[in-house]
């Protein structure tokens, strides 16, 4: 699906990176990058302050976590049609293999399910080729303006 | 061991520790850690957690030389994080010869409220 927002949805992430002026996913350096109906995608350019392996140059898992929480909460308010406070409840994440120094990592994110109360997330993580993926994150938002 | 830079991006400190225990780390309140309006970021109670899941491995493997890659980590968000500092520390909970079992847990002003915790499976590579 091609990027752009959608009709159904008055939730723009593009202006909504434009708009913020700090907090931690600006101090990392993450950006916007594209996204659909239920889906968005982030980029992580690479920062020495990002890097968890100084011998080996590798980023620390860290900011791909913040990446992948940012992508799939992201993803949640899309395919809400609405920005709404939500929080974290679990995320989990698997690291298939190291990030490729130098490169930037794109996090994509998909909310697949939202009932009244949760949003159910999940998504990957790449440098580059999206069938070659570094992470896989599966995770739970609790929607805060709903009751339980 | 010496913190990466990611720990000084989050301006972590070393706190001193029982003997036994693994050391505790803090996290002071700054907006670069900042998540929505008030709240800290879950990004960075998570990369909390796992730097003092990395610093409770390392500890544990004492002078061992081993490598330690993260295989995964599994964080439960317990009660939103303000504006203040935040502490973790891990505790080893199986350090096998290829795989270590590792737990942290984050707080603020009281450690039996915590703020979140995790569980995290490491893979311990000698060369």
């Amino acid at each position: 699906m091609a990027g752009g927002p959608t009709a159904t949805s008055d939730f723009d992430p593009a202006r909504f990176f434009a708009a913020r002026s700090d907090g931690h996913g600006r101090r990392l350096g993450i950006e916007y990058h594209d996204h659909g109906a239920d889906w968005a995608e982030l980029a992580l350019p690479y920062k020495p302050d990002q890097i968890g392996d100084p011998e080996r140059g590798v980023i620390a898992s860290g900011p791909i976590l913040t990446l992948m929480d940012m992508a799939t909460s992201i993803s949640a308010w899309l395919k809400r049609g609405m920005f709404a406070p939500q929080a974290t409840l679990d995320l989990r994440i698997d690291y298939l293999r190291p990030a490729t120094p130098h490169r930037t990592v794109i996090g994509r994110g998909e909310c697949y399910r939202v009932t009244r109360s949760i949003a159910f997330v999940r998504g990957q993580a790449h440098d580059g080729d999206p069938d070659d993926p570094l992470a896989h994150v599966a995770g739970t938002f609790m929607l805060l303006d709903m009751p339980a | 061991m010496k913190l990466p830079p990611y720990a000084e991006l989050l301006k972590l400190t070393v706190e001193s520790h029982e003997d036994g225990a693994a050391p505790i780390l803090a996290m002071p309140f700054e907006s670069d850690v900042l998540g929505r309006p008030g709240f800290l970021h879950g990004g960075a109670i998570g990369g909390l957690l796992e730097m003092a899941a990395i610093v409770a491995l390392h500890d544990a493997l004492g002078n061992d030389d081993a490598r330690v890659k993260p295989v995964n980590v599994t964080i439960d968000f317990m009660r939103g994080g303000r504006e203040k500092t935040t502490r973790a520390q891990g505790i080893v909970t199986r350090l096998g010869t290829r795989v270590a079992n590792v737990e942290a847990v984050a707080w603020q002003d009281d450690r039996d409220r915590p703020i979140a915790g995790a569980r995290m499976n490491y893979l311990i590579a000698r060369s």
